[in-house]
């Protein structure tokens, strides 16, 4: 088009006519230009990033689901399983598709005969519940309810059956703080390893025990399902699916016999069993009771329940095995004996006993207020007289008191596959000016002798204490079947006459009219030795003692003595060791005490049918087995909160708190020491937070 | 002499058989994108077809001179009712871009897009040929395309707002004016653009910046952008074939009815359907065009011209802004979208042609008989 020059031009009607025409032709070609170019980038879209543009349309289209691998076995040392996986057979809605809610959640109520507080859930979740995230109405059915459900589906739009693995733990109870439990990721998990597979519904992650230790071989890889989804989340169909793998089976090495055995052996009371292999430091047992049901646990506990466990003395949310710690009290007196003799004292060394001992102006007690008269090591020990051991120890000093203390296990922090332990204390000057700021005193030898004061232990620790008296060699605890580990080497200073002093006293306290004649065996040719011990939780005063010292049973259970015992069989050829620690037991039951516990968990590993006969007498006195006392004890529990309703606000958490201080708590000492840091570690997270997780 | 009855012959049947075949393949369109079912949309459209197309039929038999005459009083009203629609607006809070008549809602702005052609060509031919290089002959102009642009502007309707301004424009450049002026407000356009772009909305100012990188928002604003592209790129050639899109299907594709409807198309007929779809807009360009030149006088050429432009201001726009060139602005694909209004327009613009081309035909033939 040429360009107008305007002063000039002289403007007709045909010229405009012509320059119309050309205009409009080139409007035109402007159109075809403007066609040809939206042309071109179609095709540069379809045809040349045709590829990319699939491969989105693709992953808009399809949707990939993680099916959550079925966790790992774990089985004890004959292959028995301790935790494994149940078909589960669960139920849920799905809000979109349903009709009619309130008849489908009434319809469901009835036929699988749901509570009512679980349908006011339903109701609840249904309301909260947007889109196609599912409800769950009930798991954990039965086969015949499933069928049930399923038969109905045509009638019931919007119900959702389906299979899958929920962790199961045969056992129950006594292997709750053993292995721990399983729940679902917490949203720090999901923080920190930002794996797609935590939030997936129904994946659960261990949270206590070996199931947290060994989450990660215990988890399998995920399966994956492809399905095609609607931008709004709608599953349209499944397209298809690769199965998951199953995590690794770990092999423990816990009988689970004799485990159960201990847990129930354990009675009503609050405490703990260790057996230990001693030829290798396997641990057979650990059982701490009463505890709770991982099984309850690993499905979301309910409130009442998690407020049963926390409110109950018995601290049933602690495990006392490894976070327990006790004033060893009379059991740490064949470790004494052992430091004697390494220091050249003669186990003939006689001492008299006139029942008191003076030690600066405090004036230290024998438990036999008349006093034993003279008694040499093997007498001190199946005694337990205190003031042969008030006289030497001073003579020995403490340095090589705790040193030995040290070598026999105690204080000593071992690896092992637990979230937490707590490993106590063995006192010695160093420590106590360091730790207070204050000189060493004799009554501070004179208390550490006989296991008070500062000095604490755990279970498992007074465990290798008698598997290592046993045999003089420095064994470590061991959970896992056939893992290598260094052979145990000789304890340094204790020589095989020395070992065989200590042995045949320990034997004295058993069968020799000692004080642990309860664990006399009762396995022809087994002979237990042991020492059994008690460890104050109070000051007994002056007036107090000038007036008679009050007996454990007119005490709160609070401030009644630990009894404590620890031992091995048979005496001679020692196969086995065991401790066992009584909280606030108090002597008051002979067949309750540390010291018959100990010997028929022992006698268990002997003769299983005899020991299991005894249990099953005894267990009718207590009301039978652990998981039926405690059913009971949840049906008082809830009669009882239904009647106080309204009346009292419940403070479940502070309660836990409690327990756990009162645990620690030591009036005989000066001062305390700090309840070890995993105390709040050891509680499970309540309820709540196991519920609000999806 | 034919043997066929004259009427037949003057009847338009290919541009009528263009229409129908876009429509109808709209419609296809329209029954995929409802998961293969002719309600809701598929049926309303054909039968809004029918209505529309005998419309355009009466209006092509209406004599062109009663267009012209209604040219001025149309657009002042028009121009009223957009006011009035401002008023309501601030009266109700928010935009609003309709007036209730009780029996259907009037959207000004949308009839404005052909009136404003009308208009401003009535102005050119009713302007003497010696003042076309004046001064006079652009500011009337200016002034009858500013009022209304400004009007919709503010509603705010960028795409109806940009289609009215450049249709008048369009009939601006038909009539002769000199072409300085065009290269000149061009480069001042260039210039003035970055500073209008200020005064948008916020939500506008986003749009743009989106346009220009859909990617930097894939679920948020640019996700209509970003899913139409997939949609069309994962069609390919072919296409997947009829009611096997998953974009449009599976719900991926917002507005896959409307003003997304190209992409809907795309996925399932590939690049095929796309070129043969805008080679038959260039078509129905190609008959207005040359209804234009054909046509008797000043007025009825750049009538023809005009609304044969603002036709494809519709595709052009619509097919950029689907296939990310332009943002999104909300214009229609005509005879594919659902919706009645857009249609109804469309229908109005291809009457006054069909009217502009019996007119030039009955000329023609009269000065055949008088030679």
């Amino acid at each position: 088009m040429k360009f107008p020059r305007p002063k000039r031009k002289i403007v007709t009607e045909a010229a405009q006519s012509l320059t119309f025409t050309r205009r409009a032709m080139v409007v035109g070609g402007l159109q075809v230009g403007i066609g040809a170019l939206l042309a071109g980038r179609m095709a540069w879209i379809s045809v040349v990033q045709h590829e990319k543009y699939s491969m989105l349309a693709e992953s808009n289209r399809v949707n990939l689901t993680l099916i959550p691998p079925r966790r790992g076995w774990i089985i004890d040392r004959n292959g028995r399983p301790l935790a494994n996986n149940r078909t589960d057979f669960r139920v849920d809605l799905i809000p979109q598709r349903m009709t009619d809610a309130d008849g489908t959640v009434r319809h469901l109520a009835e036929l699988l005969s749901l509570p009512p507080d679980e349908v006011d859930r339903i109701r609840d979740e249904l309301d909260k519940s947007a889109g196609f995230r599912p409800v769950q109405v009930a798991d954990k059915l039965t086969y015949d309810q499933y069928a049930a459900v399923s038969v109905r589906l045509p009638d019931l739009p919007g119900v959702a059956p389906s299979q899958g693995f929920s962790r199961y733990y045969p056992a129950g109870a006594s292997v709750g703080h053993l292995l721990g439990y399983v729940g679902s990721a917490s949203a720090k998990d999901y923080e920190e390893r930002r794996d797609p597979l935590l939030i997936t519904p129904g994946f659960k992650v261990g949270k206590d025990g070996l199931e947290k230790s060994f989450d990660q071989r215990l988890t399998g890889k995920p399966g994956a399902k492809r399905v095609e989804v609607t931008a709004r989340g709608k599953i349209v169909q499944e397209l298809t699916t690769r199965s998951d793998t199953p995590g690794n089976t770990i092999q423990l090495t816990i009988d689970a016999g004799l485990q159960d055995y201990a847990g129930r052996r354990l009675a009503t009371q609050s405490g703990s069993v260790v057996v230990i292999d001693c030829h290798n430091g396997d641990v057979l047992a650990m059982a701490s009771m009463p505890s709770f049901d991982p099984n309850s646990f690993s499905d979301g506990i309910s409130h009442l329940e998690w407020e049963m466990l926390s409110k109950d003395d018995h601290v049933p949310l602690r495990n006392k095995t490894l976070q327990g710690l006790y004033p060893p009290g009379s059991t740490v007196k064949p470790m004494v004996a052992l430091a004697l003799l390494e220091g050249g004292f003669s186990p003939e060394d006689t001492v008299n006993c006139a029942g008191a001992l003076r030690v600066g102006n405090t004036l230290f007690h024998c438990h036999s207020r008349r006093g034993h008269g003279g008694v040499n090591m093997k007498r001190a020990i199946a005694q337990s007289c205190d003031i042969y051991f008030y006289v030497m120890a001073q003579r020995l000093g403490m340095d090589r008191i705790a040193a030995m203390a040290r070598r026999v296990g105690m204080g000593q922090k071992f690896p092992l596959p637990f979230p937490s332990q707590s490993y106590g204390t063995v006192p010695d000057p160093d420590w106590k000016l360091k730790k207070y700021g204050k000189e060493w005193q004799i009554y501070d030898t004179v208390n550490a002798t006989i296991g008070q004061g500062y000095m604490l232990i755990n279970p498992l620790q007074m465990a290798v204490m008698a598997s290592r008296l046993a045999t003089g060699r420095e064994l470590m605890p061991n959970f896992i079947l056939g893992e290598r580990h260094p052979d145990a080497q000789p304890i340094p200073g204790v020589s095989d006459a020395h070992l065989a002093t200590i042995r045949d006293a320990m034997n004295a306290v058993v069968n020799g009219g000692g004080t642990g004649g309860a664990a006399r065996s009762s396995i022809p040719g087994v002979m237990i030795a042991g020492k059994t011990g008690t460890a104050q939780v109070r000051r007994i005063t002056m007036a107090e003692r000038a007036g008679g010292v009050r007996g454990n049973a007119g005490l709160p259970f609070k401030l009644r003595d630990h009894a404590l015992f620890q031992g091995f069989a048979p005496f001679d050829n020692p196969r086995y060791a065991v401790a066992c620690i009584i909280e606030h037991g108090g002597h008051l039951n002979r067949n309750e005490d540390a010291p018959m516990i100990a010997s028929d968990t022992l006698s268990y590993l002997f003769d299983p049918k005899k020991a299991m006969e005894k249990l099953e007498t005894l267990e009718k006195g207590w009301g039978g087995p652990p998981a039926e006392r405690q059913a009971r004890q949840m049906a008082a529990f809830r009669l009882a909160k239904a009647i106080e309703k309204g009346e009292v606000v419940p403070q479940p958490a502070s309660n836990a708190a409690d327990n756990g201080a009162d645990n620690a708590a030591e009036p005989t000492r000066p001062a305390p020491p700090p309840p070890a840091p995993e105390d709040t570690g050891d509680v499970p997270p309540p309820p709540g937070s196991n519920a609000a997780a999806p | 002499m034919s043997i066929i009855p004259q009427p037949l012959t003057q009847f338009p049947w290919r541009v009528l058989a263009l229409l129908a075949a876009i429509a109808g393949f709209g419609t296809i369109v329209l029954y995929s994108a409802a998961g293969g079912s002719i309600t809701p949309w598929a049926i309303n459209q054909s039968v809004r077809f029918c209505v529309f197309v005998v419309m355009a039929l009466v209006l092509s038999r209406i004599p062109i001179e009663l267009f012209a005459r209604f040219a001025f009083p149309a657009y002042g009203g028009l121009l009223a009712a957009l006011v009035l629609v401002e008023l309501i607006g601030g009266v109700a809070g928010g935009s609003q871009r309709w007036i209730n008549l009780g029996f259907m809602q009037l959207q000004p702005s949308e009839f404005m897009k052909p009136v404003i052609v009308l208009a401003v060509a009535r102005f050119y031919a009713r302007l003497p040929v010696g003042e076309i290089r004046g001064w006079n002959a652009i500011w009337p102009a200016l002034v009858l395309i500013g009022a209304p642009w400004a009007l919709v502007l503010v509603q705010p309707d960028l795409g109806t707002a940009t289609m009215i301004a450049a249709g008048g424009v369009t009939v601006m450049f038909l009539a002769g004016l000199p072409l300085r002026i065009f290269i000149g407000s061009g480069l001042t356009l260039a210039a003035v653009v970055p500073i209008a772009f200020s005064f948008l909305h916020d939500y506008q100012q986003k749009r743009v910046l989106i346009f220009l990188d859909p990617e930097s928002d894939p679920l948020g604003a640019g996700y209509h952008i970003s899913q139409s592209k997939i949609a069309i790129g994962s069609g390919g050639i072919f296409g997947k074939g009829f009611l096997k899109g998953t974009q449009s299907h599976l719900d991926y594709l917002p507005e896959g009815h409307t003003d997304f409807v190209f992409a809907t198309m795309a996925e399932e007929w590939g690049l095929v359907g796309g070129v043969l779809l805008i080679g038959a807009f260039l078509l129905l360009f190609r008959w207005g065009i040359r209804v234009s030149l054909r046509a008797p006088d000043k007025f009825t050429r750049l009538v023809a011209a005009g609304l044969t432009t603002t036709i494809f201001f519709y595709v052009a726009i619509n097919l950029m802004m689907v296939m990310g060139l332009a943002p999104v602005v909300g214009i229609p694909l005509p005879f594919m979208s659902y919706g009645g209004s857009s249609m109804l327009t469309v229908m109005l613009c291809v009457g006054i042609i069909m009217a502009i081309d019996r007119e030039a035909r009955r000329r023609s033939r009269s000065i055949g008989n008088w030679s």
